[in-house]
């Protein structure tokens, strides 16, 4: 019963953050110019009913992701389903509490695809019923290995975010510095360099903490396989992550590599972080093959 | 590279590597940073030197470059995806066997160049070692800079404090009260406090994090290394009723590092006295496992006690710890011979095929007379009738056990010593016995029923059910060094991230009515919040209204405030 809760407000918050994205969407279209939007215009307006859906549908996925939890008496993530949904659910909170908190409205578009996007699929491809976990799921670690992982994953995911804006809005710099002006929707972001500083900042807080994520891995392998490393595809993928951020930040303290090539690496390791979470599971059989999908 | 003024500046966060290019600024009105040391790591083309030493020592300097140590990190991570693509020989030596006989071509080149043991093949670690040399190459020399940088002196006052985030008033005490109140403020390390001025130097713990991580990484290489040499891993099937002693002939595979030695391990018994299976029965996940534990009897130094071993919780004897990784079935049959006598009784393990525990097991009973018999089978613990398959297991839980056997007959062999794979039949000498009509002959026997076989020849009997586990015993002596070099990895970083190297600025003036006052900030690494705040915070000690203060631009988005004037290029050896 409470699953079926569950599910209907995973559906629910779906539906909401991709008005929520139509929302963010239409606010993008109608930016004109470089001044920011006057309250009460229709640029306005869309953005504020795009934070409206996006906030209603946190709501909810919260509430559903807690009720999963319920329903399965234990931390909602045991597999591919329940691990994405419960990320998501932490950029959604991030998401918000940045927008509500620090002013950050431009990232109200990027950050509703990926939940429209994440969320779609997760309730259309990643579902399976509520179920018990596998004896090896029964630990300790089961709680801090994945939860930081799911920390570590928002936080990657805004900082890439970010990436792929500086990216933008530098080529847009760029071109204002040759004269033409900027275009709405660049004007609409922070400058190239606080969007660099950013970056930097969402990354340094998510590398440390996956490093943690690897490290609270090894030692629950250590418990449960008899071995803190072996291998595994999602432990070789982990640390091909891991290398590829780590290479970022010594990027960004590297002359011809700063700035463009670093925020590429970026972008880079969030395509590894992916490719380990879904792609892994997916395409290889290894030990973290436990949740039928 | 062309640089906007824009443009992120600064040196980095993590690298132990000089930043490159980024050739150190003084202080815009500094004299020259007295007391930075000269930038480390980099060894310099000295004309006078022969061609030889100039030829290593730029090699020496190219290897401890930040470019090289990217390059080696990328090349590293590159290197490893290989290893998750194809089948390795150290997890799935069947993988690379299929993988072979699928790709006659180029499979075996792939082979010659390791791709099939990528962790442990010379060209992967050629690119780690080259790595940590880069490493190591890069930390030594920072150290001494870093220790010199610690007693060093802060900088002088720069004149222009103008450049830096700054807070600028005009206060009512004399300039030595202003001083005295910043002084205080900052506290006593590393200040400088002049007549006109005080400077002072904040965030050092940021470039220890970053040496302590760094540094922490090699001894992680070094654990790894004494766990390949000393470490050892052996697995042991024990069945339930059975006992497992921990010498090296009780093993059923065992591996061990270069320097391991039979000392190291520990004396224990270990009897299973039982195992409990409980699987997934209802439609989710139907058949998958919900409990493993094992009840064993632990004897050490003639102590013994009773002990849960489950999945999760090994256990530990001495430094050697106990796994439990994998079960199965083994069904107790009793074989008598032509002479009625009994050839064979007991458990014989069946190694599971697939997820319904399918098991594959021979029984032998090389003692039958006159002829000594052996069993080829199946055992299926929930066997169902197919349509199309015939017998199958459709539940690994024992619910309808089946075995399933083939018998050969043949005359005793003499006893050759010769150690035999107990889970292959070697049919040499030994006849299958068929039926009349000429199909071999197939016993099908539930527990508690016996099986005649023809022309007198004896008997099996079906008489129940144990299981048995796969334990792994198993010690690595590097473990706690790996363990706590990671931890102080993790420790080491975030600082390293997080910390917040700045440098602090007071100047006062006499002016003509008070003391004017400028307090600056001047963050010395990118991407750290908090110096707007941190200048407010000593220009209100300062006595100066710090309502004021410049918002950082990254917080509110709004972009860099245009009327700051540009942040001057930072260096981590000198500013």
């Amino acid at each position: 019963m409470t699953a079926s809760y569950s599910n209907l407000a995973m559906v629910t918050s779906a539906v909401l953050y991709l008005l929520s994205l139509v929302g963010y969407s239409a606010q993008l279209a109608l930016a004109r110019g470089p001044e920011p939007a006057a309250t009460g215009s229709r640029e306005e307006i869309a953005g504020r009913v795009g934070l409206a859906f996006a906030m209603v549908g946190a709501a909810v996925h919260v509430l559903a992701v807690v009720l999963r939890g319920v329903a399965a008496q234990r931390a909602p993530w045991g597999n591919m389903y329940e691990f994405v949904t419960s990320s998501l659910a932490a950029v959604a909170v991030v998401f918000l509490v940045l927008v509500l908190g620090v002013g950050w409205r431009w990232l109200g578009l990027p950050v509703t695809l990926l939940l429209s996007v994440g969320q779609g699929l997760a309730v259309t491809v990643f579902y399976v019923d509520v179920s018990p976990l596998m004896p090896a799921l029964h630990s300790v670690w089961f709680v801090i290995h994945i939860a930081a992982a799911a920390l570590s994953g928002a936080a990657f995911n805004v900082g890439g975010i970010a990436a792929g804006l500086y990216l933008l809005k530098a080529r847009a710099e760029q071109r204002d510095g040759a004269g033409a002006a900027l275009p709405g929707w660049a004007a609409r972001l922070p400058s190239a360099a606080a969007l660099d500083r950013i970056n930097y900042r969402f990354h340094a807080f998510a590398f440390p903490l996956w490093t943690f994520t690897i490290a609270a891995g090894a030692i629950w392998a250590e418990f449960a396989w008899g071995r803190f490393w072996g291998w595994d595809p999602k432990e070789t993928w982990s640390l091909v992550t891991w290398i590829i951020y780590a290479a970022y930040l010594h990027a960004r303290a590297t002359a011809g590599w700063k700035g463009r090539r670093a925020a590429v690496m970026a972008l880079v390791g969030l395509a590894a972080f992916w490719f380990n979470f879904i792609g892994v599971n997916l395409l290889f059989s290894g030990l973290h093959s436990y949740s039928g999908i | 590279m062309a640089r906007s003024p824009r443009e992120p500046k600064g040196d980095g966060s993590l690298s132990v590597h000089e930043p490159e290019g980024n050739r150190p600024l003084s202080v815009p009105g500094a004299t020259d940073s007295s007391g930075d040391a000269e930038p480390a790591g980099r060894a310099r083309m000295n004309p006078a030197a022969g061609l030889r030493q100039g030829t290593v020592r730029w090699l020496w300097a190219s290897l401890t470059s930040m470019r090289t140590a990217l390059a080696l990190l990328l090349l590293l991570g590159l290197a490893a995806i290989p290893g998750s693509v194809l089948p390795q020989r150290p997890t799935s030596p069947f993988g690379v066997a299929d993988y072979l006989t699928a790709n006659p071509t180029w499979g075996p080149w792939l082979d010659r160049l390791g791709f099939f043991d990528v962790f442990g093949s010379a060209w992967f670690a050629a690119i780690y070692l080259l790595l940590f040399v880069s490493l190591v190459g890069c930390i030594i020399p920072r150290i001494g800079v870093y220790a010199r940088a610690l007693r060093a002196r802060p900088v002088p006052v720069p004149a222009r404090l103008t450049r830096f985030t700054h807070l600028t008033g005009t206060v009512s005490r004399a300039p030595d009260e202003v001083l005295d109140a910043a002084a205080a403020h900052l506290g006593r390390a590393r200040v400088r406090r002049e007549a006109d001025g005080i400077s002072a130097e904040r965030g050092h713990a940021r470039e220890a994090g970053n040496l302590v991580f760094h540094l922490s990484l090699v001894v992680l290489l070094l654990g790894l290394a004494a766990g390949s040499l000393w470490s050892f891993r052996g697995t042991a099937i024990v069945v339930e009723g059975q006992a497992f002693s921990n010498t090296l002939t009780q093993f059923d595979e065992f591996s061990h590092g270069a320097a391991f030695t039979a000392a190291q391990l520990t004396p224990f018994t270990l009897a299973l006295e039982q195992f409990d299976v409980q699987f997934e029965t209802g439609p989710t996940q139907r058949g998958a496992a919900r409990l493993f534990r094992a009840e064993v009897s632990l004897t050490v130094d003639g102590v013994t006690r009773q002990e849960p071993l489950e999945v999760n919780a090994p256990l530990f004897v001495g430094g050697t710890s106990v796994h439990l990784l994998g079960h199965g079935y083994a069904p107790v049959v009793t074989v008598r011979d032509g002479n009625g006598d009994v050839a064979f009784a007991g458990p014989v393990v069946f190694l599971p095929q697939d997820s319904n525990f399918t098991s594959n097991g021979v029984i032998k009973a090389p003692d039958g007379r006159p002829e000594r018999l052996a069993f080829e089978g199946v055992f299926l613990p929930t066997a169902t009738v197919d349509a199309t398959d015939g017998i199958v297991s459709i539940f690994p839980d024992a619910w309808n056990p089946q075995l399933l056997l083939n018998a050969w007959a043949g005359p005793p062999k003499q006893e050759t010593g010769t150690p035999e794979n107990v889970y292959v039949l070697d049919p040499t000498g030994l006849t299958q016995l068929t039926r009349p009509d000429g199909d071999p002959l197939r016993a099908g026997l539930q527990p508690g029923t016996t099986f005649t076989l023809p022309d007198g020849r004896g008997s099996v009997s079906f008489d129940g059910l144990r299981r048995w586990t796969k334990l792994q015993v198993s010690g690595n002596p590097g473990g706690w060094v790996v363990l706590g070099s990671v931890l102080v990895a993790i420790a080491g970083l975030t600082v390293s991230l997080l910390g917040r190297p700045r440098r602090l600025f007071v100047a006062v003036a006499q002016a003509p009515r008070g003391t004017s006052v400028t307090v600056a900030g001047l963050d010395r690494v990118e991407g750290r919040p908090g110096l707007p705040e941190a200048v407010a915070a000593l220009a209100t000690a300062c006595g100066l209204d710090a309502g004021v203060a410049e918002v950082d631009p990254a917080v509110t988005g709004s972009g860099v405030n245009e009327s700051d004037p540009p942040v001057p290029e930072r260096s981590e050896e000198k500013a």
